[in-house]
């Protein structure tokens, strides 16, 4: 049952249409501080590029997508008519002017900060007045997802949550909570100084409170992936899910441990403790745990689907796997990044790594690999899945689906590689320019420049994407069947109450927040006189 | 069918324990390296905080101008002072003797930056407000560069230092004629 199509699709394209934009100055970033091009004789237009392509990437695309796939999950997997339907749609309306409202200051110069602010540079008050109203917009469908829920719930006292809505629920509650770090340094920390108000801000406070929305702000991108890897793909392939239960455990854990471990950004910061450090990196050890189960049950589901279509022996079943389905491409292309990605975030949580690699190309590297790899081409594969249901019309650019997903695979790998490697060197992040002539630079060229090549590879395939789409918009009508999610192998008959709400799970997930984060905060508030003047920025 | 549709379950469910187990086990080992290698000094985070404040580092404290720069200590270490503000290090090229524990001593001026040598494991960010800590040792005399790793507005590209190290007896050599060294020229 998906009756509000409208809105959906509306999520979806403004999602992509902005993801568009931000694909397209990435690449003229990439282009421009490679070898491939001369000095950009004013260095500004590549920070202003910079923040429009952080603060679309980061905040308003996957905020979008998380939306639009979180009410066709309450539709579909509820069979129940979303609730609050003009409250989505102002939810949708405070994004787009939330966007508007950031873009504009940025793309005037008058807000070069960046998408993580770090104050105590100071942009124009409109752009984190931007930002906050997008994320107004987003704890829209954060109540609205828990209502959704709480009324289904009523009327089927007896049904377990379906995985698909219980994860979707997750991820709602575990990025209204994540949130609210950034939140409360704009709110007052920044905004204050921004507006006038104040003229002084610690930087080491700010830096604390944006870590904590910082890290698991990830998971929140994640989240519609990993439903995909549970309720989209063993269905897409013609399997069955594993495991339903071990779902319900990933994600309960995902809303536990994201949130607890993000002072591993602040390794290098010297305003925080060793213990909280060490504290910290144990923990972001922990999140490796929900991946870790998720890759055994989403490998033995597919594994399910192969042995289903004929597939024998220990590795028969790959082959037998059905390839042309760009949902299948698209799952082992994420797996592979994913597990790259997953291999250096490793290396980045062991304090000792990470001073090796700390805010060099290597981390840029590393988070386009996790987001713009596994998560983003699974955002693909939801939109190939769910289109024909949004439009009603037949979908079948199979071939041209199947080159935008291998693009985007070996654009993200020609893209990243590189981009690890000079990071090693020592090649720091955000920089508009660096000197190839210098003897100690020259090494770096040739991997900078395959790394621009890459990011041209990922133009393409970003263009056919939407191509793909609007040619989906525009084929012959037809009547599209119920959309439905993978059924378990087991479905589950009754699941204990801890997997079937919340309360406990967000319980450990704000308690542990408090804990972890609690007594650096409060020793960072209360310290005196490390209050230091802002810097105001501004193109002249 | 000879099995019961049961019995699949229970498999289904022994793998998964099992899978689960050897996950936790993978976790266990990586935080208990880390513990390890932390225990052990590899690189420790700096132990305590503490503070300077931006708008008098010119005027007053460890952070004055003529205090800035690489300083033997009486137990034999030397003290690098430095300051980041945009666009640049002062001093713009640090210089460090071989064998001999250095203990870096850093803050901003101004706005967030970074202190980055490529090729060594010094990586700390400079917070204003805040001083930043870290030790090292080098074995080799060479030249490093040493970039500013966050960006601090539009002049980031350009914030770029240098790092001498040159033979502890030279150095020492010249630390008997001067208090605070540096290889700016």
């Amino acid at each position: 049952m998906l009756n509000s199509r409208r809105l959906i699709l509306a999520h979806f394209w403004l999602a992509f249409a902005v993801f568009g934009v931000a694909l397209v100055l990435g690449a003229w970033q990439m282009f421009i501080r490679s070898p491939l091009h001369t000095w950009i004789s004013d260095p500004e237009w590549y920070y202003r590029s910079l923040t429009a392509h952080g603060t679309v990437m980061g905040y308003v695309f996957p905020t979008l997508i998380a939306m639009g796939f979180g009410y066709a999950i309450s539709e579909s997997s509820l069979k129940q008519p979303l609730i609050g339907r003009r409250w989505a749609w102002a939810g949708f309306g405070l994004i787009l002017v939330g966007a508007v409202t950031a873009m504009v200051p940025v793309s005037l110069g008058r807000a070069s900060v960046l998408y993580t602010f770090y104050p105590p540079l100071i942009g124009s008050a409109f752009y984190y007045i931007g930002v906050v109203l997008v994320v107004v917009g987003s704890w829209i469908w954060v109540a609205l997802m828990s209502i959704n829920l709480r009324i289904w719930k009523g009327n089927n006292p007896d049904t377990p949550v379906p995985l698909a809505m219980f994860a979707n629920v997750a991820g709602a509650y575990l990025w209204a909570w994540t949130a609210v770090g950034a939140a409360l340094e704009l709110l007052f920390q920044i905004l204050p100084v921004a507006l006038g108000l104040k003229s002084t801000i610690d930087a080491g406070l700010a830096r604390v409170f944006f870590s904590w929305t910082l890290h698991a702000i990830v998971y929140f991108w994640l989240m519609p992936t990993y439903i995909a890897y549970y309720t989209i793909v063993p269905r897409a392939i013609g399997g069955k899910l594993y495991s339903d239960t071990m779902g319900r455990i990933a994600f309960v854990l995902f809303l536990v441990v994201a949130m607890p471990i993000g002072i591993h950004h602040a390794f290098a910061d010297p305003q925080v403790g060793a213990g909280f450090k060490f504290i910290h990196s144990a923990f972001t050890a922990m999140v490796a745990l929900p991946t870790l189960l998720t890759v055994f049950t989403i490998c033995a589901s597919v594994e399910i689907a192969g042995r289903l279509r004929g597939g024998r022996g220990p590795l028969g079943w790959i082959a037998a796997l059905p390839w042309n389905n760009p949902i299948m491409l698209a799952t082992a292309f994420s797996f592979v990044l994913l597990g790259f990605g997953g291999a250096g975030g490793l290396i980045n949580m062991s304090y000792q790594l990470d001073t090796t690699i700390h805010n060099t190309q290597w981390i840029t590297g590393h988070f386009h690999l996790i987001f713009g790899g596994a998560i983003v081409i699974m955002y693909f594969a939801i939109a190939y899945d769910l289109w024909p249901h949004l439009t009603g019309r037949t979908f079948d650019s199979f071939r041209l689906m199947r080159l935008q997903l291998w693009l985007w695979f070996v654009g993200m790998i020609i893209t990243t590689f590189p981009w690890h490697y000079v990071g090693i060197l020592g090649m720091p992040r955000r920089m508009a320019y660096f000197d190839y002539t210098d003897p100690a630079l020259a090494s770096e060229a040739m991997s900078v420049t395959m790394s621009a090549l890459g990011g041209f590879i990922l133009l393409i395939s970003g263009a056919l994407f939407i191509l793909i789409l609007i040619r989906g918009q525009r084929s012959p009508a037809m009547e599209a069947e119920e959309y439905r999610f993978s059924m378990a192998v087991h479905p589950p008959a009754s699941v204990p109450v801890a997997l079937n709400s919340y309360g406990l799970w967000l319980a450990l997930m704000i308690g542990l927040t408090v804990t972890n984060y609690g007594f650096p905060i409060a020793q960072l508030a209360l310290r005196q006189g490390t209050s230091v003047p802002a810097v105001y920025i501004g193109a002249q | 069918m000879s099995e019961h549709p049961t019995d699949h379950a229970a498999t289904a469910i022994r793998a998964e324990k099992n899978w689960a187990t050897i996950a936790v086990l993978i976790i266990a080992f990586l935080a208990g390296m880390a513990a390890f290698a932390g225990i052990h000094q590899a690189t420790m985070p700096q132990a305590r905080v503490e503070t300077a404040d931006p708008t008098t580092l010119h005027l007053s404290g460890e952070f004055v101008e003529s205090n800035l720069g690489s300083a033997l200590e009486p137990d034999g270490s030397v003290t690098v002072r430095a300051i980041g503000q945009q666009y640049s290090f002062t001093p713009q090229c640090i210089l460090i003797p071989t064998d001999t524990t250095i203990n870096i001593r850093a803050t901003s001026a101004d706005v967030i930056h970074g202190l980055l040598i490529q090729g060594t494991t010094v990586n700390t960010m400079l917070v204003p407000g805040y001083i930043s800590v870290q030790s090292a040792r080098f074995r080799k005399p060479g030249e490093y560069l040493m970039p500013c790793q966050e960006y601090c507005s539009f002049g980031h590209e350009g914030m770029w230092g240098k790092v001498k190290v040159i033979d502890k007896s030279e150095f020492m050599a010249m630390a008997s004629k001067q208090e605070r060294l540096s290889c700016v020229k």
